[in-house]
């Protein structure tokens, strides 16, 4: 377990600083939100979602769509903006979406894939499927009134969703306390009748394990189960630099997170010779996936006027004329 | 109404005037910002982000510190309900300004926007009214995306009660802006990311740029060009192309999108019989199809004359880059699109690019 949770978290933080590298060459004109420092949320509730689980994120979605079994070729050729990327080019970095392994879409709108993960799992319950939803979303999602709306509708309809706030402390360049009158989410959460509780985003092992717990209740019909896990960004809100220059934030207030690195700790936990061989086939990984982006073609001009309607294509072109 | 806010910190005064001074746009909203601040204690401001180290790219800028966090503050992510709060507090003799860093977010905020706040002086015969601004951008290129570059101002056009500018140089944004705060209707302020970096004479003092009056920024016989919020400048460039094959386009900024200055089109159109509108949004039930009927309605019976109109292409906003340019309108092909009407035919001209009348470089992250 211990070396599947390694190589899941290593695996996010690595294309992840290779894309801030990579940012500089221009090459990814898209904007990035990075989760470097946040990976272990993602990695700690996804490793114990089957593939049929399914999660809906937000625009900071690189980890939580490698954690799910992304495919990281297409993500990073999504990021350069190629064909072969996980939305064709279409999407950029916000979007990113892979049905196959359940990640069912990320939204640069805040709050707004709450509801869609809500509905999801009414679907999944009408099927009569065990099949459950996690719902990631940072602490500013929390302020929306998208937040309160599906809450009460999910715990009224006893629905298979996991929700896991993300609480990195900010939003945007605004702290948690400025903008919100009680800390507590956790409290919001059992206000509208769901068990919640309040976990070290940076502690993999404790976060597995209570979301194996909240997903077994939840296969068993106890409705809507609510994980606050506390994290921290270490780079800026979008982009691939540090922001402690803009003064929001002091560069003391990431240290202890960084000293307490999930990849590192849980890397620690491993034989050097396992550690070292995840390392390997993750750089290859890695190096495999900016070849492809950057040998990958782009998208050919039509591109641009398909997909608007599931009609052919051609057929609405000709009906436009 | 006394002013709930009279004892409110003193604000500095409006800078003496001067010259002709060059300034940018986000400069020009700033200190229309800080000089009707001033002006009236009533005017608070607030939005997601305008009291944060980038101040909404450097438009809210020091306003925290120089009218004090009572008037200037940054708000929860609740759009809803803050547009909701700013309606009760229009009621109640307040000017709010509520700004957002992109138009896509007013999505969550139309049940208010529209259902109240453009309502509410009708509605109640009169007795009230809102007096608000809302300050929406529209997001543009370095892969913006679908749900970060929409231009939506025609939603708002299409409900009577609020009113709708979107300037295009730094002296409109100022004028415009100041006007919006002094209007007693709810204003949308509709700003354009990449005129932000746009630079232009703005007076010091404070002046308006009243709801009504559009502005022929190129005169011409040829053809009439309006561009809508950033397509000015498009325009306004296309015009110059226009000009190495002999084509003189009159290129006419409207400004205030409603009220409509539909006259100076008209009037422009009735000697040119070409009218080529230009908007940063999808033509369909858009801007540019409404000032087009409006040409018509006028002008049938009166002067036969051509027109088309471009837009966003009837699709979502793509990331690629090379989709992505695709999918706006720009000089080369409103000029080849002007040049087609003046013509009565598809030419098949587009211009070489010339290097002057390119697109504002715009780097990311952002
Ligand atoms: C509805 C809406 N309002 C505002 C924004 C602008 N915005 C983008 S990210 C962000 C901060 C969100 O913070 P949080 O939910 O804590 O997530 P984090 O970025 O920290 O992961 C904001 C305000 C947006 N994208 N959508």
């Amino acid at each position: 377990m211990h070396a599947g949770l390694f190589r899941s978290l290593y695996r996010i933080r690595r294309v992840e600083e290779e894309v801030a590298r990579v940012y500089a060459s221009d090459k990814i004109k898209s904007p990035v939100h990075l989760s470097i420092g946040q990976e272990a949320v993602s990695v700690g509730v996804c490793d114990v979602l089957r593939t049929d689980d399914v999660v809906f994120g937000t625009y900071r979605g690189h980890a939580l769509y490698l954690a799910k079994g992304g495919d990281m070729s297409a993500m990073v050729a999504e990021l350069y903006g190629k064909v072969t990327g996980c939305t064709r080019g279409k999407g950029g970095s916000m979007h990113l979406i892979d049905t196959e392994c359940g990640v069912m879409g990320t939204s640069a709108v805040v709050g707004t894939t709450i509801a869609n993960a809500a509905g999801y799992a009414y679907a999944l319950k009408v099927r009569r499927s065990d099949a459950v939803v996690a719902s990631f979303f940072g602490d500013g999602a929390t302020e929306e009134g998208v937040f309160a709306e599906t809450l009460n509708f999910a715990v009224l309809k006893r629905l298979p969703v996991l929700f896991v706030c993300e609480n990195n402390g900010y939003a945007i360049h605004t702290a948690q306390a400025k903008r919100q009158g009680l800390a507590d989410i956790c409290a919001r959460a059992r206000a509208y009748g769901m068990p919640a509780e309040r976990l070290d985003g940076n502690d993999v092992l404790t976060l597995r394990a209570r979301a194996e717990a909240a997903v077994a209740r939840m296969r068993a019909g106890a409705g809507p189960q609510f994980i606050e896990a506390t994290t921290y960004r270490w780079r800026e809100h979008v982009g691939p630099g540090a922001d402690y220059h803009l003064g929001y934030r002091a560069q003391a207030e990431c240290e202890p997170w960084q000293a307490n690195d999930s990849v590192r700790v849980i890397g620690e936990l491993l034989a050097p010779e396992v550690r070292s061989m995840i390392v390997a086939a993750v750089e290859r990984e890695v190096a495999e996936a900016f070849a492809y982006a950057e040998t990958s073609p782009f998208p050919h001009p039509s591109e641009l006027m398909t997909d608007i309607f599931t009609e052919d294509a051609d057929e609405l072109a000709a009906c436009q004329r | 109404m006394s002013s709930p806010l009279a004892s409110a910190k003193a604000a500095p005064r409006p800078a003496p005037k001067m010259g002709e001074r060059t300034r940018t746009f986000v400069e020009a909203v700033r200190e229309a910002t800080e000089l009707e601040m001033a002006r009236d204690p009533n005017v608070v401001l607030f939005g997601l982000d305008v009291d944060d180290p980038k101040a909404i790219q450097g438009t809210t800028l020091g306003l925290p510190e120089a009218f004090g966090a009572e008037r200037v503050f940054g708000t929860p992510l609740s759009e809803d309900a803050m547009t909701g709060a700013a309606i009760g507090m229009a009621l109640a003799g307040l000017r709010p300004i509520h700004v957002h860093i992109r138009m896509d977010f007013l999505l969550l905020a139309v049940n208010q926007l529209l259902n109240v706040a453009a309502k509410s002086r009708y509605m109640y015969g009169g007795r009230v009214n809102v007096p608000m601004v809302v300050r929406a951008m529209i997001g543009k290129s370095w892969g913006q995306g679908a749900q970060h570059s929409q231009g939506l101002h025609s939603f708002f056009m299409h409900v009577p009660g609020i009113k709708v500018v979107a300037p295009s140089t730094p002296y409109d944004a100022k004028g415009c802006l100041a006007a919006a705060v002094r209007d007693d209707d709810p204003v949308l302020y509709v700003e354009h990311r990449l005129l932000h970096f746009q630079k232009g004479p703005v007076p010091a003092e404070a002046y308006t740029v009243a709801p009504g009056k559009a502005r022929i920024a190129v005169a011409g016989d040829d053809v009439t060009v309006v561009g809508i919020s950033y397509m000015q400048v498009e325009a306004l460039r296309a015009a110059k192309y226009l000009e190495d094959v002999g084509v003189r386009a009159e290129v006419i900024d409207p400004i205030w999108l409603n009220p409509l200055d539909i006259d100076t089109i008209t009037d422009s159109v009735r000697r040119t019989g070409r009218l080529l509108v230009v908007d940063t949004g999808w033509t369909n039930c858009g801007a540019a199809a409404e000032i087009a009927a409006q040409v018509a309605e006028r002008l049938q019976g009166v002067r036969d004359f051509r027109f088309k109109r471009m837009g966003f292409a009837p699709t979502t906003c793509p990331t690629t880059p090379g989709l992505e340019n695709l999918f706006y309108p720009n000089a080369r092909t409103i000029a080849a699109a002007a040049r087609d009407l003046v013509e009565g035919r598809a030419c098949g001209w587009l211009p070489a690019e010339r290097a002057d009348l390119q697109s504002i470089e715009f780097k990311g992250p952002f």
